[in-house]
């Protein structure tokens, strides 16, 4: 018997196919050049058309301006032009869904390892704290935490990482314990490995590809969560997201005024963003769930 | 039939859930900056004499676990405090509120339950069909939209453009009703746009989950062993298939109430119906803690109800569970 032959395909190798079974499932591809082209999009077009969210309207015609040729999507209730404004506010929704999203990775991934790991007592208390966040109703819990410590950038950010986590933590936590009764691990624990080095070294490698595409899937939940916080009110007033945008825009009436130019394009660009990590996500799953792919 | 140990446990576990909740509740509005009584006056210039009244009146001059004690005992007897927008208990605002919220959620989960189910065997069945992959696409693009978002665009389309529906509030305002099916027709009218929109974001989900539960339990065993005995298809999926995936689809009831309690929040929010959410929403707007503090308590008592609900439900469906 060969102990030094590791029984699982070297992760490296693993990953790769992951990559090319996602680029071969035409679903996977399209999400994938979609993000592609809006994180290009969000990259360069701020740099290029410029927005200045002190330039504000001096006239009363320059307010609510349908799509014009000096202003491709209209002006807002300041006068300040939406196209500009859209592709600035693309930068802000980003960056909060994948800071969250970091985050919310990291706690579920560290608990859900050491809930499935450690079978007592701590792994049982883990869980069962797991299973109470779970039961709290996220939109509410979401509202009173940032109506609670305020309407800034990161406290966005920390409170929808720190919520989201407990639906991670279950899929980790389900699939090491599946794990940690393979005969592998059971091997090499024979053969003296430490707790870390079982837990880091070959169990969380044989975990990865279940959480990344969990967490392109919590991307796209971060960034609804955001945009719905923000639309609510609650988000960063200085650092304009698309939810902000839409915020501003409900307030101002631009509904009921038919200001169609003001809410178009802010919520495109989040359904854009959400639909290519929702494509992307639900073809991973497919592709590591093999009965739903075989057709 | 009943297992009653089993419901015992599950009764035991709502009760340690909310209590649970309840002082998670307390700790959080514990930690707010800043002085209750200076919130509740409101920039108002109240005489030391009179903030020390209030104090006493709240009981804030004790120690924090008598607080807890106090708030606990309240809880029980029905009292969550007083607002400091609408100066009266908000016992009473809520009971006002609650039965527009149910009547929304109900409608539009309706809707999803027969629409999303109902595709998602559509699609099971057919699948690989252009058909299928149609359905799927749809239901991944309605679950990319934002509620508020939804609603926003579905009040200039079929509201200002079109004029076809109300898209504000639960009655025409100014309107005396004759009798109560003009009244009823009213609200009915209303209550369409919010409807549609709740139904449209949360179907797309439901169809998914019912679609891979449906595919996975067709590749079981036991639904070869039935094709090999020359059943029907229908008989194999309705007798042997459905069944079985409506358990996974009823431990998804959680998560779906999570999301519905989301949507209203929006929904009413935009198109100004009087419940829950959109009490929620003011309350936010105005800082309105004690309303907070309730709405949170009681959405989250829901969840913990329909999370209990249908773990007896699922005890009644398997008789796996309602025998051992």
């Amino acid at each position: 018997m060969n102990l030094n032959n590791k029984p699982e395909p070297p992760t490296e190798k693993r990953e790769r196919r992951l990559w090319e079974h996602l680029w071969d499932d035409s679903m996977g591809r399209a999400g994938l050049l979609l993000l592609s082209l809006i994180f290009l999009i969000s990259l360069c077009g701020p740099l290029i058309f410029k927005f200045d969210p002190k330039q504000v309207a001096k006239t009363a015609q320059e307010i609510l301006q349908p799509p014009n040729l000096q202003h491709w999507l209209g002006t807002d209730e300041l006068g300040r032009d939406v196209f500009r404004a859209t592709l600035a506010g693309s930068r802000i929704s980003l960056l909060v869904g994948l800071l969250a999203t970091i985050i919310s990775i990291i706690v579920g991934t560290l608990v859900g390892l050491a809930a499935g790991y450690y079978s007592g007592f701590s792994g049982n208390l883990l869980m069962r704290i797991t299973d109470f966040f779970l039961v709290l109703p996220l939109l509410p819990l979401i509202i009173i935490l940032a109506a609670i410590f305020g309407q800034s950038f990161f406290i966005t950010i920390l409170v929808i990482g720190l919520t989201s986590w407990p639906s991670t933590a279950r899929i980790v936590r389900s699939q090491v314990l599946s794990l940690r009764e393979r005969q592998f691990i059971e091997r090499i624990r024979a053969l003296g490995a430490t707790d870390w080095r079982l837990v880091g070294v070959h169990i969380l490698p044989n975990v990865l590809p279940l959480i990344f595409a969990n967490t392109v899937l919590v991307i796209a939940g971060s960034i609804l969560a955001e945009a719905t916080l923000a639309f609510l009110g609650l988000g960063d007033p200085v650092r304009v997201s698309w939810g902000t945008m839409l915020h501003f825009a409900f307030v101002a009436g631009a509904a009921g005024r038919g200001a169609w130019w003001y809410l178009v394009p802010p919520g495109v660009g989040i359904v854009l963003v959400v639909l290519g990590f929702i494509m992307t996500g639900h073809t991973l799953d497919t592709i590591l769930n093999p009965r739903l792919r075989d057709y | 039939m009943f297992r009653l140990e089993f419901i015992l446990k599950k009764l035991g576990q709502v009760a340690v859930t909310l209590f649970a909740v309840a002082t998670f509740n307390f700790l959080l509005f514990r930690v707010l900056p800043g002085d209750p009584i200076r919130l509740l006056a409101r920039a108002g210039r109240l005489t030391p004499e009179a903030i020390e009244r209030l104090r006493l009146l709240f009981g804030l001059d004790k120690p924090l676990p008598i607080q807890y004690l106090y708030y606990l005992n309240n809880l029980l007897r029905g009292e969550l405090g007083i607002s400091m927008t609408y100066r009266r208990p908000v016992a009473d605002i809520l009971s006002e509120r609650i039965a527009n919220t149910v009547l929304l959620l109900a409608a539009a989960t309706v809707i999803v339950v027969i629409i999303g189910v109902g595709s998602g065997v559509i699609s099971a069945i057919r699948r690989g069909t252009r058909l299928d992959r149609s359905l799927v696409i749809t239901s991944l693009v309605f679950w990319s939209l934002p509620t508020f978002w939804t609603g926003l665009i579905l009040i200039i389309l079929l509201g200002v453009y079109l004029k076809a529906f109300p898209i504000s509030g639960i009655f025409t305002p100014g309107v005396t009703f004759s009798n109560t099916l003009d009244r009823l027709l009213d609200v009915g009218k209303h209550l369409i746009l919010p409807t549609i929109t709740l139904a449209i974001v949360d179907m797309g989900q439901f169809m998914l989950i019912t679609r891979s539960t449906l595919v996975d339990v067709m590749t079981e065993d036991y639904i070869l062993t039935a094709r090999a005995k020359g059943l029907s298809f229908r008989k194999i999926l309705w007798w042997h298939g459905f069944p079985n995936a409506l358990l996974p689809i009823i431990t998804t009831t959680a998560l779906y109430v999570s999301l519905v309690i989301g949507g209203a929040i929006q929904v009413e929010t935009i198109f100004s119906w009087p419940g829950m959410g959109r009490l929620m929403y003011d309350a936010v707007l105005r800082r309105d803690y004690p309303i907070l503090e309730a709405s949170f308590l009681l959405f989250a008592a829901t969840m913990i109800l329909a999370n209990f609900l249908s773990d007896l439900f699922y005890m009644i469906v398997d008789p796996r569970v309602r025998e051992a």
